[in-house]
């Protein structure tokens, strides 16, 4: 069996694991990162990507709403290109208690979250759409934060710092020799193959996933999965985050980011991570959350919904998901139950992720023996070098001003011939909903009606596949894409759902391509 | 509920089928095509900094509109979005000047013969072109050095039982008061005693062009000036299609005017040869038309398809004997309005109406007839054949000549 001897493995390719494998690498650590699938596919790309103000946790979770408070300012500089300067209100809507408010506001002040009151026709000028029955409303620097940049940036700079990062290497099991972690067998899930990786230290990084990992070492971690689903809508029907100014519940919040504008979330307790059910009752929920902030939301057009799983770890019994801090914790295995050379960080939310990853690899060091100084806060990401957030016109004003020049391939997301190639170069072998998380291909209003094909010629050219694996690949994306369609099909969503399903199946016929 | 043009992007299906009727899109490749910069590039659009000058190059004819199967208000959106791009950039003194047909007017008429010579002075016209960027050899219209108000004014329409108001727009006020003297004559022939309410602009021009604050100025203080005849059940006829539209629907739709006097307005507004029509639909048209031997090829406007409305106008030269209309297919003429006098936009715009002026000259009409004065001249311009409104045929016909 090939093996591989590195310092530091890390489990885990979500935001956490991207963030500790950065950090260790930064601080000179040989590092290298195993994640089962792509990179982001668990709960970082799963949410709804809201960079968190920390107004959300002022009332509930103080000492959630200050890491945020910290870190919000940190992400801005660090990581802008990720970032949309959306900023967030509080509203309190006709159905929420309007003292609330005032509990909120002492809440953000005890946090240090910077908060302001607006008047309410000030509101209503700048999102129109909001219902006119609000009351309060309160301005927080919240903002969106897309999920694949964040994870994408993490690791082209732990890359840059010399760490390996491995997607499609699941984890089958850690070797543990006299009370030590001593590495981890891994399966190639492309190639077919195992690999064996020596570290000297693991750290577990696998969010909703970390309770299973730390089994393998013989340890018990308990990580309560909190389902969230979220739906998003074809277009911007805010522009600003809009939260609710009442206690955190189901279908609190819509979040403006890119095209489109998700409603999130709810919070039920699931037993397994990977299998989290949609309901026709949780769609309906959030439908009517939504109309309750955009007179008009159930009439708009819904792309797709789909769940998450929060990482809520929890030393103590807990049967509401919902009292469980979001705060994050740091588990040295050694003090905790004897086993040498394992860590787990679980907990948090994407907003931390980097202090997340500070703590954990402050806590690597530690038991390496060495004292290195943390920079993922001073150092910016690949791309965010000017400190510029990230703007939606972009796409638009790249094609500028003779649109037609280039052959655009994604209509809905506006992706060009040349930028869906370098997305399959960008990490080989891909496939195409790998390359849909990199360039968002597919992800608008027609959810690959007309792109998938062409997508599939691109990468069937590219790679020189044969025509078993285009013809898979095309299934495979048609598949997923319909997952999250399915659900909740009605209105537009449908005529589209039927176009497309004239394209394939009536002109394509793709339930009868050779095998 | 405020309703906005905007959220009609979520009907759009990607058929592309405003993009295989835009005549723009294929005439220039500035123009990336109504699907492209109306429900696609929307979404990337959000108050701020327009992403996009080349929703500069959409004409707002309309047609996109006009076709979609699903009801996505594209030219709406685009002219929504033009609207945003020129209030952060600023609208040029071109777009500020073009806009603006009764100011010009209200200048040009005293010193008719002066201005007209200037218009037509190919050194002047170069100078504007350079200064201006007022294309060297796009169509402008004559001012006739009489307004139509001044000839309503004297005008004494016979009392009858039935009103009409007459809303005769700029083109007609300047530009041809003869059109707007046939009108009432060919009213009053139907026995409806004709109003002629003082009147100012639409606003039409600034709303294409993109200067939504002054447009809304304009057509508030115009339907202020039509709404107490509306209300008192009165229908208002224009001969001017696209102005016609804009109290219609366009000054709701598009430049999201609220207000009680466009709502009464637009619901008792009717285009011309639509108001003569359904007269006749209800057998109160008098039919008492003179032979006429003539070959007269009808070109619909853009605007006046955006009415919905189909093409009275043919139906109407239907009860001519010996009228021969020959019904023409081409989309646009090119001018849209303002679209085509400019410099940019200018070999666009004669590129689009190509496809009309060889049907009109194909057609070996005596006379072409259309519904819109800016389409008219660029008919005239661009095939080189005289082009009439239909009422000056009727008008004709009812033997009503001068």
């Amino acid at each position: 069996m090939p093996t591989l001897e590195t310092e530091v493995l890390v489990v885990g390719g979500g935001s956490t694991g991207a963030g500790v494998a950065r950090d260790a690498a930064m601080r000179g650590f040989a590092t290298i990162l195993v994640e089962r699938g792509d990179l982001a596919t668990g709960t970082t790309g799963r949410f709804h990507g809201l960079l968190h103000s920390g107004g959300r946790y002022a009332v509930k979770d103080p000492v959630a709403a200050r890491e945020c408070v910290v870190e919000n300012p940190i992400l801005r500089r660090t990581a802008a290109d990720c970032i949309e300067d959306t900023g967030g209100l509080f509203v309190s809507t006709r159905w929420d208690d309007p003292g609330f408010g005032d509990d909120f506001l002492r809440g953000c002040q005890a946090t240090g979250i910077p908060v302001e009151e607006v008047p309410v026709a000030e509101v209503l000028r700048r999102e129109p759409r909001l219902d006119q029955g609000i009351t309060r409303a309160f301005a927080v620097p919240d903002a969106n934060l897309d999920p694949w940049k964040l994870v994408s940036a993490c690791t082209r700079s732990a890359t840059e710092y010399g760490a390996r990062i491995l997607p499609y290497h699941r984890v089958l099991g850690l070797e543990v020799s006299d009370d030590k972690v001593v590495g981890a067998r891994v399966h190639n899930e492309v190639a077919g193959d195992e690999l064996e990786i020596r570290a000297e230290l693991v750290i577990n990084a696998a969010g909703a996933w970390a309770g299973q990992i730390a089994n393998l070492a013989g340890c018990v971690v308990t990580v309560l999965p909190g389902k969230g689903i979220m739906i998003a809508m074809n277009h911007r029907l805010v522009n600003t985050v809009i939260n609710r100014c009442k206690p955190p519940s189901d279908g609190d919040i819509i979040v403006p980011i890119r095209t489109v504008s998700v409603i999130g979330t709810t919070d039920v307790r699931v037993a397994d991570p990977d299998e989290l059910e949609v309901t026709p009752g949780e769609i309906d929920e959030m439908l009517d959350e939504g109309e309750k902030l955009v007179p008009g939301f159930r009439e708009a057009r819904a792309l797709r919904v789909w769940a998450g799983a929060r990482p809520l770890y929890t030393p103590d019994d807990v049967t509401d998901t919902r009292d469980v801090s979001r705060t994050h914790t740091v588990l040295d295995h050694a003090k905790r139950d004897g086993v040498e050379g394992f860590i787990t960080i679980t907990g948090g939310k994407t907003t931390t992720f980097r202090l997340m990853a500070e703590h954990a690899v402050d806590t690597a060091c530690e038991k390496l023996g060495v004292n290195r100084r943390c920079r993922t806060h001073e150092e910016p990401l690949p791309g965010s070098e000017e400190e510029r957030f990230y703007w939606l016109g972009a796409r638009v004003r790249a094609q500028e001003p003779v649109p037609n020049s280039e052959e655009i391939i994604c209509e809905c997301e506006l992706i060009t011939r040349r930028q869906l190639t370098e997305a399959i170069a960008r990490g080989r072998p891909a496939g195409l909903d790998d390359v849909r998380r990199r360039v968002r291909l597919a992800m608008g209003p027609c959810q690959g009606g007309f792109c998938i094909y062409r997508a599939t010629g691109i990468l069937h050219e590219f790679e020189h596949l044969d025509h078993q694996a285009a013809n898979s690949a095309l299934l495979d994306f048609l598949q997923e894409r319909w997952k999250g369609v399915q659900p909740i099909l009605h209105g537009d969503q449908l005529r589209q759902a039927r176009l497309d399903d004239w394209i394939f199946q009536g002109l394509l016929a793709v339930e009868h391509l050779p095998e | 509920m405020t309703e906005f043009v905007r959220d009609s992007l979520d009907h759009c299906v990607k058929c592309t089928i405003c993009e295989s009727f835009c005549p723009y899109s294929q005439a220039t490749p500035l123009f990336p095509g109504p699907k492209y910069v109306g429900p696609q590039a929307e979404r990337f659009r959000r108050t701020g900094v327009s992403p996009d000058i080349s929703v500069d190059y959409c004409s707002g004819c309309g047609i996109c509109t006009q076709v979609c199967p699903q009801g996505v208000k594209i030219a709406e959106i685009n002219s929504q979005a033009r609207a945003q791009l020129w209030e952060e950039r600023g609208i040029p003194l071109r777009n500020q000047l073009i806009a603006r047909p009764s100011v010009l007017g209200r200048l040009g008429t005293p010193v008719a013969p002066l201005a007209n010579w200037t218009l037509r002075n190919r050194v002047l016209r170069r100078i504007g072109e350079r200064a201006l960027g007022i294309h060297r050899d796009a169509a402008l219209p004559r001012f006739a050095g009489r307004t139509f108000q001044r000839w309503a004014r004297k005008h004494v329409s016979p009392a009858a039982e039935r009103t009409v108001v007459y809303f005769h727009a700029c083109g007609t006020n300047y530009y041809e008061p003869s059109v707007g003297q046939m009108t009432v004559e060919v009213l009053e022939h139907n026995g409806f005693h004709v109003v002629v309410p003082p009147q100012d602009c639409c606003g039409l021009p600034l709303q294409s062009n993109g200067n939504f604050p002054a447009a809304r100025a304009y057509v508030r203080r115009l339907a202020a000036n039509l709404a107490p005849y509306a209300r008192e059940g009165c229908a208002i006829v224009s001969n001017s299609t696209s102005c016609g539209l804009m109290l219609k629907r366009e000054a709701r739709e598009i430049l999201d005017v609220e207000d009680e006097d466009v709502a009464v307005v637009s619901e008792a507004m009717y285009d011309l040869c639509e108001f003569l029509f359904l007269l006749h639909e209800r057998g109160e048209l008098r039919t008492d038309f003179a032979p006429l031997e003539l070959t007269v090829p009808y070109h619909a406007p853009c605007q006046q398809q955006g009415h919905g409305i189909g093409k009275p106008a043919l139906d109407l030269f239907a009860l001519v004997p010996g009228l021969q209309a020959i019904e023409l297919d081409a989309d646009c003429c090119g001018i849209a309005g303002t679209y085509g006098l400019k410099k940019e936009k200018y070999e666009i715009s004669m590129t689009v109406g190509e496809r009309l002026f060889s049907q009109l000259r194909e057609s070996n009409g005596d006379v072409a007839a259309c519904d819109s004065e800016t389409c008219r001249w660029q008919i005239e311009h661009g095939a080189g054949i005289h082009a009439v409104h239909p009422i000056e045929v009727l008008h004709r016909a009812y033997g009503l000549g001068h």
